[in-house]
């Protein structure tokens, strides 16, 4: 086990009141599998990934849990092993590049920047400038195997002189040029037209499977699951409610929500009528008691309301409902 | 006998980029070049097409937020091209727009019910009964009374779209551009949205343009569909037929890139090389040639012609002329 994320709970504190933002979310990823974690706007996909990375803002607590990471618990750790941790080991993909890239230096520069304080090979040449020829020898090769066109011409120019789907593939190569054991993709492919995302997936599935990565893949889509992860985990109001393997859970979910979000979601490859699932999602201030789906649910009974259900194994899902494993 | 309510033909638009200090035209951005398109009424026409094909530009020049460059709008057998003034305002209430983010469309100042009667004062609508019609429109959105007296942040992302629906058809409008109408949305409450707008459709004949980038949405609501690239409309055809029988390649390559659902299916994707050309480039020729698997020569000399493949599919490649 690679990962192993347990009980997680936390918390964000607002002008608004105490935001219960993760509420006990558990998984595991196994090393060399890649899981999807899949949920709409506020269900917690993102902080969870902050946790995992030790990024999370200054108003929010890691209030208990344990997350457990080749046998470290990270919560434990100091902040400058964690870091180490952090630069070599897990590497993350967020969403839109241009916020992650400087405006201001060339992509050549953050990019040495990256392997001179992590790559353990380039910091131990003493000669700077043999370091920089190695590094830069290294970047060049980092953005080929991202199938970037002309790389050395590409580390020569500004962010704002590349589209979204090059700065997407230069983080990639960044992120993946440390040789991590963990990548954190949160949202990569979202802000990217559907042409590009399909180039940088595939891209993603070979850097993957040439390394035998673990790869964590945040996302709303559930198309993008099918086609990448081998399990999924569902999220929901700051919880897993289901997690298993992509033929369980996408073809027969048991969570009435996974089956409510399946039956509202539009397809291409074929005939459907949509049934959207009534209600929005919960105030994380002011959280349901129970289960959280319980005033959207077309099952809930009188437990649901009162009682957080547990975890059941359900033909091969593990399902947080009580409508499976007995009351 | 299907009537067109709207048509538009060989629309242009070119934006000039200025530049030094004396802000001189020095290029310009060929954001819609000859797109020819039509919707009939109680038609819900898909204009589908990734960021920067031009999709949304067709769509603030027909509620003529922007005048073409070139070309012309007919509304109901009239050219409303330029039209002016008196003509302008009524041309206006017949056609309403809807925006992508629903937030960014609503004055944060104003309630509800003070958004929706601004707008039937505008056109002088249903005078002296706005409050009814007011609470009518917003039973007909799925929403009460009460939330009239609301402000926009005091509305969650679904209510707010809702909200924007009920102020389009406040003024009874004919037909209605429809940009991104769910992008902003999450899934479980897009579905609530798509049906809305459907069963509005149906009971009150309403005509759309549906603007996205979403294609299962087009599959799902979208009676004809025409597909954009890079400023030039490549493929139009019955949504059905389109998604049957795709001729184009840039079609068949955007199908097949959108991620599907179901980790039974097995297919095998088409990954397209590159990335669309730069908009400051005048379009010429194919604007789909250097990604193009099936590239030959005439695609880089000529701009391939419209060709009828019949049953209402219309394409513009090289390789079906």
């Amino acid at each position: 086990m690679l990962l192993s994320v347990r009980d997680l709970i936390v918390e964000f504190y607002t002008y608004r009141g105490v935001v219960h933002a993760l509420n006990g979310v558990s998984f595991d990823l196994d090393k060399g599998e890649v899981l999807g974690l899949a949920g709409e706007t506020g269900s917690g996909k993102s902080v969870t990934a902050f946790s995992i990375q030790r990024l999370l803002p200054a108003n929010a607590k890691i209030v208990s849990g344990k997350i457990l990471f080749d046998g470290i618990d990270l919560l434990e750790l100091s902040e400058e092993k964690m870091r180490e941790i952090r630069g070599q080991r897990i590497a993350t993909i967020f969403q839109d590049p241009h916020t992650y890239l400087n405006p201001v230096f060339k992509i050549e520069r953050q990019f040495l920047d990256v392997l001179e304080y992590n790559d353990p090979e380039i910091k131990a040449i003493r000669n700077k400038k043999e370091a920089e020829k190695v590094a830069f020898e290294k970047a060049v090769e980092m953005l080929k195997k991202v199938k970037m066109p002309a790389p050395e011409r590409v580390l020569k120019m500004y962010p704002h002189e590349l589209s979204g789907g090059m700065k997407q593939r230069i983080l990639l190569a960044m992120a993946y040029s440390l040789t991590p054991d963990l990548i954190i993709a949160d949202e990569a492919t979202t802000a990217l037209d559907v042409t590009i995302q399909a180039q940088v997936l595939e891209i993603m599935k070979e850097l993957q499977r040439e390394k035998n990565l673990s790869v964590l893949l945040i996302t709303h889509d559930l198309g993008v699951i099918a086609e990448n992860c081998q399990k999924v985990a569902i999220m929901y109001a700051g919880r897993v409610v289901e997690i298993g393997d992509i033929k369980k859970v996408l073809t027969s979910p048991k969570h009435p929500y996974t089956q409510g979000l399946l039956k509202a979601l539009p397809r291409t490859d074929k005939e459907v009528e949509l049934v959207g699932i009534p209600g929005t999602v919960p105030d994380l201030v002011n959280p349901p008691t129970g289960c959280a789906f319980n005033l959207r649910c077309p099952y809930a009974t009188e437990i649901c309301r009162t009682k957080v259900p547990p975890y059941t194994l359900e033909e091969g899902s593990t399902v947080a409902c009580y409508l499976y494993g007995g009351k | 006998m299907v009537t067109e309510i709207i048509k538009i033909e060989n629309l242009t638009k070119h934006f000039p980029i200025l530049g030094g200090i004396l802000q001189k035209t020095v290029g310009y951005v060929y954001a819609v070049n000859d797109v020819t398109m039509s919707v009939r009424e109680g038609e819900t026409h898909g204009l589908v097409g990734e960021s920067g094909s031009g999709k949304t530009t067709v769509g603030r020049i027909i509620v003529k937020l922007t005048n073409p460059t070139s070309g012309k709008i007919i509304f109901e057998g009239e050219d409303v091209t330029r039209v002016k003034g008196e003509a302008l305002r009524n041309y206006r209430r017949k056609v309403q727009m809807v925006f992508q983010d629903p937030y960014a469309s609503m004055n944060p100042r104003m309630t509800v019910k003070s958004a929706l009667l601004e707008v039937m004062n505008i056109h002088s609508m249903h005078k002296g009964s706005e409050y009814e019609y007011a609470t009518k429109l917003m039973e007909r959105v799925g929403m009460s009374e009460e939330h009239l007296y609301r402000y926009p942040h005091e509305l969650s992302g679904g209510q707010r779209q809702r909200v924007v629906i009920a102020r389009a058809l406040s003024v009874e409008p004919k037909f209605i551009v429809l940009d991104e109408p769910t992008a902003s949305l999450d899934v479980s409450v897009q579905a609530q949205v798509l049906d809305l707008l459907k069963e509005l459709q149906k009971q009150y004949s309403y005509s759309y343009l549906l603007i996205t980038h979403n294609l299962a949405i087009i599959k799902y609501i979208s009676h004809r569909t025409t597909v954009m690239y890079r400023g030039v409309w490549v493929e139009t055809a019955p949504t059905q037929e389109l998604f049957k029988n795709p001729q184009h390649p840039y079609t068949i390559a955007l199908m097949s890139a959108v991620p599907v659902p179901d980790p039974t299916l097995k297919r095998e994707k088409i990954i397209l090389k590159g990335e669309p050309p730069n908009p400051i480039e005048k379009v010429v020729a194919c604007p789909f040639q250097d990604r193009c698997p099936y590239v030959m020569d005439i695609c880089r000399e000529k701009m391939p012609p419209n060709t009828d493949l019949g049953s209402e599919h219309l394409v513009r490649c090289w390789l079906r002329a």
